[in-house]
């Protein structure tokens, strides 16, 4: 690839060459925003990988091992999180979603270990596909209820959201009679990632060669629709810049999610397995990405086509710049309203399948103070409360941010304490830092 | 006025009432093909109710609305939008938000074959009659919260002018403009009126209603005063039915 594979991180060459900088960033159509959280991300990693290098004499973060793990981290709350960004644009607020994570995921727990074996055998191939499909289903169902006494009974979000808080979190409880339940079945098992759980070198080079040509194909239709309209066009070296940006930073991910291998004792099992005799100096095996990673990245893009290129995206920004003129246009609020609650219970539910996946069981405390790091990860990627503003892109940056700075601390060694003061300045620093950007933008 | 043809519009003895205050009571009014209708009245006359009810943001008690003679019904803004009935409200009821394209095609928005929104598209559409409308509006990119109140206000009016309204119902379009866009309404309405448009003016400037309309209805607390050809009557005249109640000609108030 190109030698372009560098981010214009342009936070500190902004200010001396102004021209220059602000000319390549009209040309470009990039982002100030993108690229300052992108910067800033960048900036806790090498932080933390600095300072374990420094003080414990060996940085930890940025191996392939620690990334790897931290996009898994990242999933299940990067999943709710394009959901709350919907929910925060149209100036409601969704304080459940931990819990009916952990009610779903009971939900899915007591069908496919309690229920489904007995009627269809263990190990039947339906089981994880039934009970995934359950726990959606139970998902979306409890999220259209909360919105239906949000548009339909008048009742507040805020308090509507938080009775869900305690009654699902009780439900899930009282379903699973306090019981951990597993061990789940072993294909839902992958939807949580682990060794096997990862779809392997070739398959991430597939799916990284695709979406290259999806990123080339999107450069290329959006100039062609551009001179349909003869509206102004990128400038042709900007727009193969972003081509090449795109395309850089994904074989970069494919490069780097293949590097970490698969731990020792997994290889010699599986070699056993399969019969393969692993050679002098031991045998190399790919995770390659994580299918919870595909899954959030799956959602995200399907998300940012929901918002920027349909009908229901459009309203939803309608409704939250301004309820009234939504309505007075036509649009059936109340019924979106409901939709989007519907949506944020889906995605809970997906949620709920990746976390009890990744745990290989289900408890009634699992997704416990979520819907605060959810809620934070929409913030901090730059959703305003104010409603009518966000972007499903912040909110997945904002759970990395979030997930980067606990994985940090604790790779550092700070406790539990620490990391929470740590996490909650810095959810307000970064709402103070976009309150300076936005008026300064303007 | 030509009385013998069919109303585009006929609004008959609408009610409505908010918590036991009767904000409409019993109003009866129409409009014809090329017609200008000023509605007048103070504030809380309940002009901008009776408006709200032909345009879909408010649903009556009772009373029957007739358009081109045939009784509608109208229960929410997507009928009265079916009816070609187009309004300017007083907010201008805009997305701040949203750029002037997303505004415009708000609840209409075209799309590709594929069902998804086709953002360029409607900018080309909004680029087109914004020329016809305010040839000096050129910021197509930016939310309309960045815009002045002017060309916020020519953005409401395209919204109500692009798709074909038969029936435009303008609330005070003038109240937050200079005199020169003023003058730039002004010449819209003789314009949309010459194509046989019809026209409910919501104004409390009696000038206005003097100079751009052909009948006046005045209301007072939620009660039709009467209505009147604007040529048969004088500033005076309007002015005593606003306040007074009083019709031309009568020595008790009507209401």
């Amino acid at each position: 690839m190109s030698d372009s594979t560098t981010t214009p991180t342009s936070t500190d060459t902004r200010q001396p060459a102004k021209g220059a900088v602000s000319r390549f960033l009209q040309a470009t159509e990039l982002d100030t925003r993108l690229i300052g959280m992108i910067g800033a991300l960048a900036l806790i990693w090498i932080g933390f990988h600095l300072y374990g290098q420094l003080v414990n004499g060996f940085g930890a973060f940025l191996t392939p091992r620690n990334l790897w793990n931290l996009s898994v981290q990242t999933a299940s709350v990067g999943i709710m999180a394009c959901g709350m960004v919907l929910v925060i644009i149209t100036r409601h607020i969704d304080l459940s979603v931990g819990s009916l994570l952990g009610f779903c995921a009971v939900v899915m727990g007591v069908t496919q270990v309690w229920i489904l074996p007995g009627l269809l055998g263990i190990g039947h191939p339906l089981i994880w596909i039934i009970a995934v499909i359950v726990g959606l289903i139970t998902g979306t169902l409890v999220g259209a209820l909360h919105g239906w006494l949000v548009a339909y009974r008048n009742i507040p979000a805020f308090i509507v959201t938080l009775g869900g808080l305690l009654v699902w979190r009780g439900a899930a409880f009282l379903i699973a009679r306090g019981e951990t339940i597993s061990p789940v079945d072993e294909t839902f098992k992958l939807l949580g990632g682990g060794p096997f759980g990862a779809i392997g070198a070739t398959g991430s080079w597939i799916v990284g060669l695709l979406a290259c040509a999806a990123a080339i194909a999107m450069v290329f239709f959006g100039r062609r629709q551009r001179l349909r309209f003869g509206f102004a066009l990128r400038p042709v070296w900007a727009d193969v810049f972003i081509a090449g940006l795109s395309c850089s930073a994904i074989i970069g991910a494919v490069l780097l999610v293949n590097s970490y291998p698969w731990p020792k004792g997994i290889v010699k099992r599986y070699a056993a397995e399969n019969n393969i005799t692993i050679p002098e100096g031991g045998l190399f095996i790919s995770h390659g990405f994580a299918i919870p990673v595909l899954i959030l990245i799956a959602v995200a893009i399907i998300m940012t086509i929901v918002m920027s290129r349909t009908r229901f995206g459009r309203y939803v920004y309608a409704i939250g710049g301004n309820p009234e003129a939504a309505a007075l246009a036509g649009i059936n609020t109340k019924l979106m309203t409901v939709k989007i609650f519907a949506l944020m219970g889906f995605l809970a539910g997906l949620s709920a399948a990746v976390a009890s996946a990744r745990l290989g069981s289900a408890t009634n405390a699992l997704g416990t103070l979520d819907e605060l790091y959810v809620i934070a990860a929409a913030v901090i990627g730059g959703t305003s409360l104010a409603g009518g503003v966000g972007t499903i892109y912040g909110a997945v940056l904002g759970a990395l941010v979030m997930q980067s700075l606990q994985t940090g601390m604790v790779l550092i060694g700070f406790d539990a304490a620490i990391q929470q003061i740590v996490v909650g300045s810095v959810l307000v620093l970064a709402v103070y830092l976009d309150n300076l950007y936005r008026r300064a933008a303007k | 006025m030509t009385n013998s043809q069919t109303p585009l519009v006929d609004m008959r003895n609408i009610r409505i009432s908010f918590g036991g205050v009767h904000a409409v009571d019993d109003v009866s009014v129409d409009l014809y093909p090329g017609e200008v209708v000023g509605l007048l009245g103070h504030n809380g006359a309940g002009k901008s109710t009776l408006i709200k009810i032909l345009s879909g943001a408010y649903q009556m008690d009772s009373g029957e609305i007739y358009v081109d003679g045939k009784q509608a019904v109208i229960r929410n803004p997507r009928d009265a939008r079916a009816h070609n009935i187009e309004t300017i409200y007083q907010t201008l009821a805009l997305a701040d938000n949203l750029d002037a394209a997303s505004n415009l095609f708000l609840g209409r928005e075209l799309t590709t074959s594929l069902g998804m929104v086709d953002d360029d598209a409607m900018e080309a559409e909004t680029r087109k009659i914004m020329a016809r409308l305010n040839p000096n509006f050129k910021k197509f990119k930016d939310p309309v919260s960045a815009l002045s109140g002017g060309q916020r206000q020519s953005v409401a009016i395209a919204r109500a002018v692009y798709f074909n309204a038969r029936i435009l119902i303008m609330d005070e379009p003038t109240a937050a403009l200079g005199p020169h866009e003023t003058q730039m309404v002004s010449e819209l309405i003789q314009q949309l009126k010459a194509e046989g448009i019809g026209i409910f003016l919501i104004s409390h400037d009696i000038h206005d209603v003097m100079e751009l309309c052909d009948r006046a209805s005045v209301m007072k607390n939620g009660k039709l005063v009467g209505t009147v050809d604007v040529k048969d009557v004088t500033d005076d005249d309007l002015l005593s039915m606003i306040v007074l109640g009083k019709r031309p000609g009568e020595d008790t108030p009507a209401v």
